[in-house]
């Protein structure tokens, strides 16, 4: 028999409190001990403690802010709480999504961080009964002139594409900013979208008294041990050798556990109790999670589980993460249905345990009962923590911004479109599969990417957006522009929006300035969602980005999704055709603060953002209008570098120039004002889609076959050729990544 | 208990990508001394067979069949008996 | 009707993608067959799909060639019968010894997603008989190996035997002599990495792919 390693004992626990290291407070610790299990616990239970109890797979600080989203609507299915969000998109099928941070992991070993992060969402997708059909990744790097910035972008999307490319997902967008404070913190938010027939739904349960536990996928190793406090804590430079906790994925594995999975949820559903992915923490949060959600509890053999090192302790075992793994709750008697399927996959699959009515957290090893705890007291009873909140000073008596001076715009414009963050990501996006499973109407680039519904006229628009730079100037203000940014992408696309997911980048908890922003931005983020009727159904909540004490700017990254009800009203941002009429849709103020303008003047963002869901809303339902009406050629939503990028990146799509004049100034054409569109319109739908907007609309010139755009502007032109501009925008990411 | 270690390389007349980049870098970090890199794969095969002969042959088929691909990459091993655990 | 057998191994993806194509859009009969079968009998074609064949690990095609099924497609071949393998299944093919050649890392050492503009050489061909001599088509690639190599000897004989069949225009990918998919001497397997069962309707941006099927389903047609 293998030797254990020698382990504390209860008594030494409680003096040498190992579990402050693994981000259990001494508070915490004698609560769980007096309140809770009313002794003291052992090694192995301390050690399921700390990680239950991390804010990873707690939510122990962020879930009194959480509770202030809005989570309602008429297409909700399933909203936060399982492996992922479920809505209602007709005809009996439904949409399931959800994203995920794995910014730390990512940071330690970009290659296998990112790619493990794309497939623990899978996971969480297929779990609830849906075929994965795209993912999105959200990116944020330090500025590319730092050597370390341009490893992690190399290998993080390398990851990406290694593990999404394999296992036939395709990746059909997500959005890539830089900015110096997340120098040594990168973000790695990962959606992932899947269709399902709403029949297949499926939950994690582990329900109905002498049920069997069954363990399926990929053995466990050493690997990950404490994932999940680890990403529960701050980053320091002098902790460089303590980051050993990332896994390696096998992409291969995880098609065949997807294929397995899906099987038997179509096919044995009247046997299958619950699913659930083995995710942060393992073994011990996906059985204990299913436990509590159906009041039960659950009794384990580890000696069962596969185990792909030999010795390892309990603590070991239920503590891993190893990746493509899967947990079952599969009727008694009806076990070997389900064995055969995955020995058909050549999956490793074993019952290891079943479920007790009476609520208790068992687990034996080698004929010892080595924990014996109330579910609940690893999941409902964790103590929330409601922080104490402040108002960051630079938020005091903000100075309005002083209105930049434009000379020359097409030298403005051509700084502007080279900025990593605007410049074209073709580079990176034609790395990934974005075409497999052959559903791809819209590819990486333009507002939204757009996946049709196979044998419907139905199709999906999916995006991740959050502009950190307004959410650094106003949390709450900020807030409400990304979920309306990311409606803008899906409305200009054709798409109704229908809900959101969101992973929430913060710093510290424990920081009161970073509470406060985390706090304002759900509360900004909740109205416009509740406007918008985008309920929130599913997200994920990383803090602790920080990097010695210095914080990212808080950066709530929104997936979102919508409906495209007919395949006709599928839209993109290219110009379509000369002679096309091209209109701005919204009014354009003095509106540079946190803009990508003031940025390129090396200024951190300063100022007052300004925003209005009335005329939010009202501009958005003019787009969708015309173009369900079919009177729009082309849609942009206007972001960063505001008109003029806009207007440059809708001639990009063909070979186009623009010839027209505004009564806007220069420096108006990079103001970013939000709530506005570009789009296009055929001459003979000029009169229709004039009618239609009224004054919500101006005409701004004509699509031209020349190779130049000329724009007069109240106090000049912008005269640039159309060829220089893309090849500026084509060639900027490459550039600084050589 | 046998053990076969083997390497499988690209022939020398085949353009090796991954090689060219992994040189580049080590110029790039200024390790310009570097003339040529090649890589290739190592596998490690505990063979329980009788004799040395029959790991060699063993070892030699399964080169032939799977571990390379004679179009493009040449392989060679050697076979050592372990000591008994 | 006409029956296409799409073989499906172990982490094959683009086998539903094909199964679509040739059900829905080239409107003829498919089943989806699985690695461990043994037997083609009752199939008129046999399509060999894209993906990352258990995982790719070793080498492309490298394990997939063992499979059960390699044997029935290999007696397929030798009987005339048409196969057809796209990207993962090209290199299975080559793998297998029934394509001459082999496949290797792209020039750059990246993954490359992007519709690539080709030249259709032969249009004598039973895959391709429904294009024009010389015409320009566009099918996306998605590949990271997809950078053809073969011996002097070898491309002589592909050259004078009209074996290449497409051919890049702008070769993304550093494959000798642009080659973008291949026939056996026999012409009646075709190994191509771009992938045609990815643009048969308009949505997906194109609808060259579709004429590749097409010309399979006309050749059979006339034969029947």
């Amino acid at each position: 028999m293998q030797q254990l390693k020698t382990e504390l004992t209860p008594e030494e626990i409680r003096e040498q409190k190992p579990y402050e290291a693994w981000g259990l407070s001494e508070r915490e610790y004698d609560y769980i001990c007096s309140k809770l299990i009313g002794r003291l616990p052992n090694y192995t239970e301390t050690g399921l403690f700390a990680v239950m109890w991390s804010e990873h797979c707690s939510y122990k600080n962020s879930k009194p802010i959480l509770r202030k989203f809005w989570n309602d609507g008429s297409r909700v299915i399933q909203g936060p709480g399982e492996g992922a969000g479920v809505l209602d998109i007709g005809d009996d099928q439904a949409v399931v999504f959800k994203a995920e941070s794995h910014n730390h992991p990512s940071f330690v070993e970009p290659f296998e961080g990112a790619a493990t992060g794309v497939g623990g969402i899978i996971r969480d997708i297929f779990s609830m009964g849906a075929k994965p059909i795209a993912s999105l990744d959200s990116l944020r790097f330090g500025e590319l002139s730092n050597p370390k910035n341009r490893y992690l972008l190399g290998e993080i999307v390398a990851g990406i594409a290694a593990y999404g490319n394999c296992i036939g997902i395709p990746t059909v967008g997500g959005e890539i900013g830089f900015d110096a404070v997340y120098d040594g913190n990168p973000l790695v938010n990962v959606m992932c979208v899947g269709l399902m027939n709403q029949a297949d739904l499926k939950m994690g349960r582990a329900k109905g008294t002498g049920n069997s536990i069954i363990y399926v996928g990929a053995k466990t190793g050493r690997d990950g041990i404490h994932g999940a406090t680890f990403a529960s804590n701050e980053f320091s430079d002098d902790k460089e050798a303590d980051r050993s906790a990332v896994q390696v994925g096998d992409p291969f594995m995880e098609k065949l556990l997807t294929d397995a999975c899906l099987e038997i949820i179509h096919d044995h559903s009247d046997i299958l109790m619950g699913i659930q992915d083995m995710g942060a923490a393992g073994l011990v949060s996906s059985s204990a999670e299913m436990a509590a959600k159906a009041k039960s509890g659950v009794t384990m053999d580890l000696d069962l589980v596969p185990q792909r090192e030999p010795g390892m302790s309990a603590y070991e075992i239920m503590l891993s993460e190893s990746q493509e793994r899967m947990l079952l709750c599969v009727k008694k008697g009806e076990e070997q249905t389900v064995l055969d399927i995955f020995k058909r996959y050549d999956l490793d699959a074993v019952v290891v345990g079943h479920v007790t009515e009476d609520r208790q957290y068992r687990l034996y090893q080698q004929g010892k009962l080595v924990t014996d705890i109330p579910v609940t007291s690893l999941v409902d009873d964790v103590v929330e923590h409601e922080q104490p909140k402040r108002k960051p000073a630079r938020l005091e008596n903000v100075q309005p911004v002083k209105t930049p001076t434009v000379k020359d715009p097409a030298e403005t414009l051509a700084k502007l479109l080279a900025q990593p963050t605007i410049a074209s990501k073709r580079s990176v996006f034609r790395q990934y599969d974005s075409q497999v499973q052959a559903n791809t109407a819209v590819t990486p680039g333009s507002d939204a990417a757009v996946v049709r519904v196979r044998h419907t006229r139905k199709a999906l628009a999916m995006t991740t957006d959050c502009n950190a730079r307004y959410i650094y100037l106003d949390p709450y203000v900020g807030g409400q522009i990304a979920v309306s940014e990311a409606a803008r992408n899906i409305v200009a696309s054709g798409g109704v929006p229908i809900g959101i997911t969101d992973c929430l980048n913060f710093g510290s908890p424990d920081d009161p300035e970073s509470y406060w922003e985390l706090d304002q931005s759900v509360q900004g983020i909740a109205k416009a969602c509740q406007r918008l009727d985008t309920p929130v159904i599913s997200g994920n909540v990383s803090m602790y980005n920080e990097t010695d004490g210095r914080a990212i700017y808080p950066t709530p990254m929104i997936g979102m999704v919508g409906l495209i009800k007919d395949l006709d009203h599928i839209t993109t941002q290219d110009f379509k055709q000369a002679g096309d009429v091209v209109y701005l849709i919204g009014e354009t103020g003095n509106d540079f603060a946190g803009s990508e303008l003031q940025k390129l003047g090396g200024e951190l963002p300063t100022g007052q953002l300004h925003f209005d869901l009335d005329s939010e809303t009202a501009h958005q339902r003019l787009v969708l209008d015309a173009i369900q009406s079919g009177m729009l050629q082309s849609a942009h939503d206007l972001s960063e570098g505001g008109l003029g990028v806009a207007l440059a990146e809708s001639i990009f799509g063909g070979q186009f120039g623009f010839n027209g004049q505004t009564t806007l100034t220069n420096a108006q054409l990079f103001s970013e004002t939000q709530s506005r569109f570009l789009v296009s319109v055929k001459p003979a739908d000029q009169a229709r889609f004039e009618a239609l907007a009224a004054d919500q609309a101006v005409f701004l010139g004509r699509v031209t076959d020349e190779d130049a755009v000329h724009l007069t502007t109240a106090d000049g032109r912008l005269e640039a050729v159309s060829s220089a501009l893309k090849e500026t925008f084509g060639g900027a990411l490459e550039c600084l990544m050589k | 208990m046998f053990l076969a270690q083997v390497h499988v390389t690209y022939k020398p007349s085949i353009l090796d990508p991954q090689a060219v980049a992994i040189k580049n870098a080590m110029h790039r970090l200024n390790f310009d001394k570097v003339e040529a890199v090649r890589q290739g794969k190592y596998f490690e095969l505990s063979l329980d067979v009788a004799t040395a002969t029959d790991a060699e042959t063993q070892t030699e088929a399964i080169c032939e069949q799977l571990l390379a691909n004679p179009n493009m990459e040449t392989y060679r091993y050697e076979v050592k008996e372990l000591a008994n655990q | 009707m006409m029956k296409f057998a799409v073989v499906s191994f172990p982490g094959s993806n683009c086998d539903e993608d094909l199964y679509y194509a040739i059900t829905d859009d080239l409107k003829a009969d498919a089943e989806i067959v699985p690695h461990t079968s043994d037997n083609l009998e009752g199939f008129d074609a046999v399509l060999i799909p894209g993906g990352f064949s258990y995982g790719d690990y070793l080498r492309s095609g490298a394990i997939a060639k063992f499979a059960p099924v390699m044997a029935a497609v290999k007696e397929f071949a030798k009987a005339g019968k048409p196969i057809l393998g796209i990207c993962n299944g090209f290199q299975i093919l080559t793998e297998a010894g029934l394509l001459p050649g082999t496949l290797q890392h792209n020039r750059e050492m990246q993954f490359i997603c992007e519709p690539e503009p080709l030249m259709v050489n032969n249009n004598q061909t039973l895959f391709t008989s429904a294009f024009k001599a010389g015409e320009t088509i566009t099918l996306p690639i998605a590949h990271g190996e997809g950078n053809y190599y073969c011996d002097d000897d070898t491309l002589a004989q592909l050259k004078a035997n009209h074996q290449i069949i497409f051919s890049y225009q702008d070769n993304p990918n550093g494959s000798l002599s642009d080659i973008a998919g291949i026939t056996n001497q026999a012409g009646n397997v075709l190994g191509m990495m771009p992938h045609p069962e990815r643009a048969v309707e308009s949505i997906q941006g194109g609808t060259d792919g579709l004429k590749v099927f097409q010309s399979i389903l006309q050749t059979y047609l006339r034969t029947v």
